[in-house]
């Protein structure tokens, strides 16, 4: 069939019933401080990469736990795990601990391996 | 012969509670670490949510404890505390023994030691400045940076102190918001020409007409929030100050630069307070106030029985609501006096 380069644009909604959060359930069986973010953005100020680039801490909490995984794995590459974000943050959340183990569960599931 | 009770601290809810005791009947003995009573209110200039003078609380609480039935002590702390049974007595700094047929605490709060958040830089940066000491500048009517100048851009970071689990302090402090929405005001009135900017993780402003200040700030004194916690503050070479923080709402980090940057200084329980509460025996709670009897009906009430508590040496508390304490803390000793202790 030809193309003539038409496609059906993605809503913008999130899709709550139909996203996987099997990453986000992964993350919080192991690293039970990731339900204490208040996104408060302490994480993304101090973040070296998030300073430089289009990558937000605070934002990829809330994608993994929404399911946004495509979004996620796009984006997770980009940290470079140095651990300033789990020093400031006020919740005590492990953000470096997060990023790790979101890592490790893309590369267990078939679906979303990197 | 008529009862005495003991008052431990002459802020507003020693005063508060020593003036209504003394109306009982009660022989009062009050006991401050300070050589006058007030407390925090001698550190503020005017008070949310109305503004007026702080002075004209003190005046009330001066007048109410103008009373023969109280005997104040100044410049006193306590060195030993003895209950036996329903009978209690206190050696002073002095060597002096006070006795009481009841104990009131009200040893109130410190002020978070910001010096403790360094990444604010607070005792390295001359133009980092904490609420209070910013009220001092509102009594002296003089606003300036450390160089004499006037500040044209200010910034104020909520929540310093509080809702912080890496200072081990994880509840919120209450009234660190509205304080912040106050002295903001207070800034663009004393400066016109300055802008000001909050940053807030949330904005709590629960109490009667706390939202309306909040408004005021917005629409009338053209006050700038912004949603994110600093993360950092630093000096640049001009002796500016650059605060790094993300803009949630924006989803970017934010960098600005500021002359002067105030920190909302957050409410812990007081050093006297935990010395008292080793001294005595009395429970603290995981936030370090003591810990009261029961949160809905009992919070006057300790585990010593006859020893009873007034104000923030409980939880972060307002001045309307430390009065309210104070009062509720007099009802309780006047029911055990009447028909516990007997």
């Amino acid at each position: 069939m030809e193309k003539f380069g038409f496609t059906i644009s993605k809503g913008r909604q999130i899709d709550y019933e139909s996203n996987d959060r099997r990453i986000a359930e992964y993350i919080f069986e192991r690293e039970p401080s990731f339900r204490l973010c208040i996104e408060c953005g302490g994480c993304s100020a101090t973040c070296t990469t998030g300073n430089l680039t289009q990558f937000s801490l605070r934002e990829l909490h809330i994608l993994i736990k929404r399911g946004e995984n495509d979004q996620v794995r796009q984006n997770i590459r980009k940290c470079m795990l140095c651990g300033k974000c789990t020093l400031v943050c006020p919740r005590g959340v492990n953000t470096r601990n997060i990023v790790v183990l979101a890592k490790q569960a893309f590369q267990k599931s078939d679906e979303y391996a990197i | 012969m008529s009862k005495q009770v003991i008052v431990i601290g002459g802020g507003v809810a020693g005063l508060e509670a020593a003036g209504q005791l003394s109306k009982a009947g009660i022989e009062v003995s009050l006991i401050e670490k300070e050589n006058k009573t007030g407390g925090h209110l001698n550190d503020w200039y005017k008070l949310f949510p109305d503004r007026r003078n702080s002075s004209e609380v003190k005046e009330y609480l001066d007048g109410i404890t103008h009373h023969d039935g109280i005997k104040l002590l100044t410049n006193t702390t306590i060195e030993k505390f003895n209950s036996n049974k329903s009978h209690f007595s206190i050696i002073t700094n002095e060597g002096k023994e006070l006795t009481a047929d009841a104990v009131v605490v009200a040893t109130g709060f410190d002020l978070f030691k910001s010096a403790r958040k360094e990444e604010y830089g607070y005792g390295i940066y001359d133009n980092v400045i904490t609420s209070t000491d910013l009220e001092e500048m509102f009594r002296k009517g003089k606003i300036v940076l450390s160089n004499g100048n006037v500040p044209k851009t200010i910034g104020i970071v909520h929540c310093v102190g509080s809702r912080d689990e890496k200072v081990g302090n994880l509840y919120c402090s209450k009234l660190c918001c509205v304080t912040a929405v106050k002295q903001a005001i207070e800034l663009r009135e004393h400066l016109p020409e300055s802008k000001v900017f909050c940053f807030y993780m949330d904005m709590r402003m629960g109490g009667a007409f706390y939202e309306e200040l909040y408004r005021e700030a917005q629409e009338k004194w053209g006050v700038n929030f912004i949603r994110g916690k600093v993360s950092e503050a630093g000096e640049a070479i001009d002796n500016k100050l650059i605060i790094k923080v993300e803009d949630t709402l924006a989803g970017r980090p934010l960098k600005m630069e500021v002359d002067l940057l105030v920190l909302m200084a957050g409410m812990e329980m007081s050093e006297g307070g935990k010395k008292i509460s080793k001294m005595c025996g009395l429970n603290t709670g995981e936030n370090r106030f003591f810990a009261v009897a029961d949160h809905h009906y009992g919070s006057n009430r300790s585990n010593i029985k006859g020893v009873f508590y007034a104000g923030t040496c409980t939880a972060p508390m307002n001045i309307t609501e430390t009065i309210s304490h104070a009062r509720a803390a007099v009802s309780e000793v006047m029911d055990y006096l009447k028909n516990v202790r007997k």
